[in-house]
């Protein structure tokens, strides 16, 4: 924003004073061990210390689980699933994933503080979104439990046995809940590696299972960096691996489960197109393209991350949209006023900091907002490149991070070849006033989640997924229970 | 004699825009360029207003809720409630108003707490336009506007001469700002340059008193009116654009003030000339009021942010204010006998 000099017809600005969220209400121990068949353990692998990203201070030290450690943890999924989860009445099942999704809800200021912190993400939003939402998928899947008969897959749907599941570190409670719930309800028992750099409320998870009374075994929790992750998705008496995370691993996990019993669903990156149509409605269509690409700084595999903008609007859009970037307040993740966060680790930023430069080089326009970045822990201002063309790696590469590529289309088909040309193909939105138009672009547009006049909505209820490399098979919904019961085709 | 309105419009420098034409009292009979055409024909003024790009109801209360969620503590909760406190219109717009309830909500509008002397004082005092004259002798040299409602207010429903001389009898009692109300009636049926053409008569008969359009956007009700009726009284030359009369109800939702902020933005960087904001109506609390300063800080940016460009049409809300601010004056809560009745 244009700071006014001081004259007597202005006021001064309007500051924000800082508004903390209280850290005290989470205990972080100062080291934590791996949650196998129902208790803490100590891990065999070097432990790692996991930090916070706005300040790098160390907040604990996490133990890597070995493929020791893993073969344990396969071990007491399979006898859970054998003794106690696979044979409970369907009923009782659900009534345990009520029971972790309600407290959820009790202990949501402790699970938003703790993802914050372990996250760098504001805590506006794991407060508002990650939790919340966390919850809302034990209450859906918890309603299916006793109900598998009506997914429609048949009169009699199994379960598979042991999954094996991998998430990363952008939504990590929330990815944790489109893993875990539709698993257990469909009957099954998990063995879940949380990234290595945000296990926390993965393991505090494990302390609401055992709050829950959670049969041993039904859930574990093994932390650790990708030998870990790979010793879960190749343990030959795994049934089922599911993986959220980059494109690159996921081509290797395709490859390692090849020729097993395995079921596989893999949810991996995208470039996601958010296509302004000229009739669109400008000030929300701004809105839309701010949460599309700086929610969560960017951290988002469907992250509206090409704007595909018609070329009669393209100034004024963008424009509009600079104004709007420099109200976004970019700082300390625990201040209930931020709205953009920390980038998650190191790594990312240089990942970041490469692809910008190389956008910067290949001839697009920077532009980011004025205003200073603390001066510890990782931070990426909020980034427009204009100027972009279709062959620029920053159209192509999925960044994850704060940066938004602008493209322009005279035609309706030019946007759909546009949006389409992409190895991704995850999610893609639509701006415009004109229902018919929406109604036939989303059918031509290839890709799982298409929103209208919105953007990055999620909901239980509604299946989500990629096409092309984005991964395949679908989390959320009936589609996702398909995922985790024998037999069915999804 | 009305007190002059240009003190606080003339001197305006546009932080913002430095190539904005500077604001002048004159009566807009043709809207300012790029815009001098628009209004040529019905069909043209249709055109246009319809042009204007939509709003998307979910968009803009998903937004309105987000801003919601803005914590303002201590430091910046103190300067919020003294800046609110000195853009309220205290208002009383009832039959039953007296000279006496008047002076009584004058002395309180000089002087809002009585056990503090740096409580700011309101900006205006606004009144029916027969007790006009009775706010301007209690409020004297104080410096606090005497608004009046006028043009039929609250429905409108009177001939235009009928609204013009409630205007101009308005004004020669001592208001030095004019609440005025579009026909509403005109502009569902799609009169739109009738609607327009009545501001223009209005700002005429106001002579130098300062202008607020009054929208009544709960009889309006879609968010699209609400943008091409903010248009239309920014470009028949209104001061400020006000949400409601107080009377019907939704009055000021923070959707609506969303999309007039907007307008007001978007005309301003077309034209260089600055328009206010006023909600009206429906603002009771503490909380409201630092919502909507929220709203208008992230929206349009803090050249709005003071009494000339922005005010609160409310009555009980100042009490609350008023109780907030001995809150953080003094760490406690005190009752309602501690402020006063008005």
């Amino acid at each position: 924003m244009t700071s006014a000099p001081p004259s007597p017809a202005q006021p001064h600005v309007f500051e924000y004073a800082p508004a903390p969220e209280s850290r005290s209400i989470v205990t972080i121990a100062p080291s934590y061990g791996l949650f196998i068949d129902g208790e803490f353990v100590d891990g065999t692998g070097e432990p790692f210390a996991t930090i916070n990203p706005a300040t790098e201070e160390v907040l604990s030290e996490v133990s890597a689980g070995s493929a020791a450690d893993v073969d344990r943890a396969v071990r007491a999924a399979r006898r859970a699933f054998e003794k106690t989860w696979g044979p409970m009445r369907p009923a009782d099942r659900g009534k345990y994933l009520f029971r972790i999704a309600r407290l959820l809800q009790e202990r949501a200021r402790e699970f938003a503080v703790l993802e914050s912190l372990d996250n760098g993400k504001p805590i506006r939003e794991s407060r508002d979104v990650d939790v919340p939402l966390a919850a809302a998928h034990f209450f859906y899947y918890a309603g299916w439990a006793d109900k598998l008969e009506h997914v429609g897959l048949g009169s009699q749907p199994r379960p598979l046995g042991v999954a094996g599941q991998v998430i990363p570190w952008n939504f990590p409670l929330m990815m944790l809940a489109w893993k875990v719930a539709p698993a257990l309800a469909a009957g099954n028992t998990v063995v879940l590696k949380p990234a290595e750099t945000t296990p926390l409320t993965a393991l505090l998870f494990a302390e609401i299972c055992r709050q829950a009374d959670l049969p041993a075994g039904v859930v574990n929790i093994v932390t650790g960096a990708g030998d870990t992750g790979r010793a879960v998705v190749e343990h030959a008496d795994v049934d089922k691996v599911a993986f959220t995370g980059s494109t690159d691993v996921g081509r290797s996990i395709a490859r390692a489960v090849a020729g097993t019993q395995k079921k596989l669903t893999l949810e991996l990156g995208g470039k996601a197109a958010n296509i302004v149509f000229d009739d669109a409605p400008i000030d929300q269509a701004v809105e839309g393209i701010v949460q599309g690409i700086f929610f969560n700084q960017g951290h988002v595999c469907c992250a509206g991350s090409r704007l595909l903008v018609q070329e009669s609007i393209h100034d004024e859009v963008v424009a509009a949209l600079q104004r709007r970037i420099g109200t976004l307040r970019v700082g300390d993740p625990l201040d209930k006023n931020t709205d953009i966060g920390a980038i998650n680790s190191a790594e990312q930023l240089a990942r970041i900091r490469e692809l910008s430069d190389i956008g910067e080089a290949e001839g697009a326009q920077r532009w980011q907002p004025a205003g200073e970045l603390p001066g510890r822990g990782f931070w990426f201002p909020p980034t427009v490149f204009t100027d972009v063309s279709p062959a620029h790696r920053i159209a192509r590469d999925e960044v994850f991070g704060p940066v938004l590529s602008v493209l322009t289309f005279r035609t309706p088909d030019e946007a759909v070849a546009k949006a389409n040309n992409s190895t991704y193909g995850l999610s893609a939105g639509i701006w415009s006033e004109k229902g018919s138009r929406i109604l036939k672009i989303a059918n031509q547009l290839r890709a799982g989640v298409v929103w209208a006049n919105t953007f990055n909505k999620f909901d239980p209820t509604s299946p989500f997924g990629g096409y092309k490399q984005s991964g395949y098979g679908r989390e959320g919904g009936r589609h996702g229970l398909a995922a985790y019961l024998k037999g069915a085709d999804q | 004699m009305p007190l002059s309105a240009q003190g606080r419009m003339s001197g305006m420098t546009h932080v913002l825009d430095p190539d904005a034409l500077s604001d002048d009292a004159r009566a807009l009979s043709v809207p300012l360029p790029p815009y001098r055409d628009v209004t040529r024909s019905d069909s043209a003024f249709r055109a246009f207003l319809h042009g204007l790009p939509g709003v998307d109801q979910v968009g803009a209360e998903a937004r309105v809720a987000q801003l919601g969620t803005r914590s303002i503590k201590t430091t910046s909760k103190a300067w919020a409630i003294d800046t609110a406190i000195s853009m309220v219109d205290l208002t009383t717009l009832e039959g039953a108003d007296t000279p006496g309830k008047v002076r009584s909500l004058a002395a309180k509008a000089k002087s809002p707490d009585p056990t503090d002397p740096t409580c700011p004082r309101v900006a205006a005092v606004c009144v029916y336009g027969d007790l006009a004259g009775v706010a301007r002798e209690a409020l004297g040299d104080s410096g606090v506007h005497v608004a009046a409602v006028a043009t039929a207010f609250p429905s409108g429903r009177a001939s235009r001469a009928v609204k013009l001389a409630d205007v101009r009898d308005a004004v020669q009692n001592g208001a030095d700002e004019i609440d005025m109300v579009i026909d509403r009636g005109a502009f569902l049926s799609g009169r739109y340059l009738e609607v327009y053409e009545e501001i223009v008569a209005v700002k005429e008969a106001c002579g130098d008193a300062h202008l607020k359009v009054i929208l009544e956007t709960g009889e309006l009700v879609t968010l699209d009116n609400v943008r091409r009726a903010s248009w239309i009284a920014m470009l028949a030359g209104g001061d400020f654009i006000k949400t409601s009369t107080g009377k019907v109800s939704p009055a000021a939702t923070l959707p609506v003030g969303l999309v007039m902020l907007e307008a007001v933005r978007d005309f301003r960087a077309a034209t260089g000339r600055q328009i206010g904001f006023k909600p009206a109506g429906g603002i009771r609390t503490t909380k409201d009021a630092i919502k909507h300063l929220v709203l208008i800080n992230e929206t349009v940016g803090p050249d709005w942010l003071h009494a000339d460009w922005f005010r609160f049409g409310a009555s009980s809300l100042l009490n609350d204010l008023l109780l907030q601010r001995q809150k953080l004056r003094t760490g406690h809560y005190s009752g309602p006998d501690h402020v006063t009745v008005d």
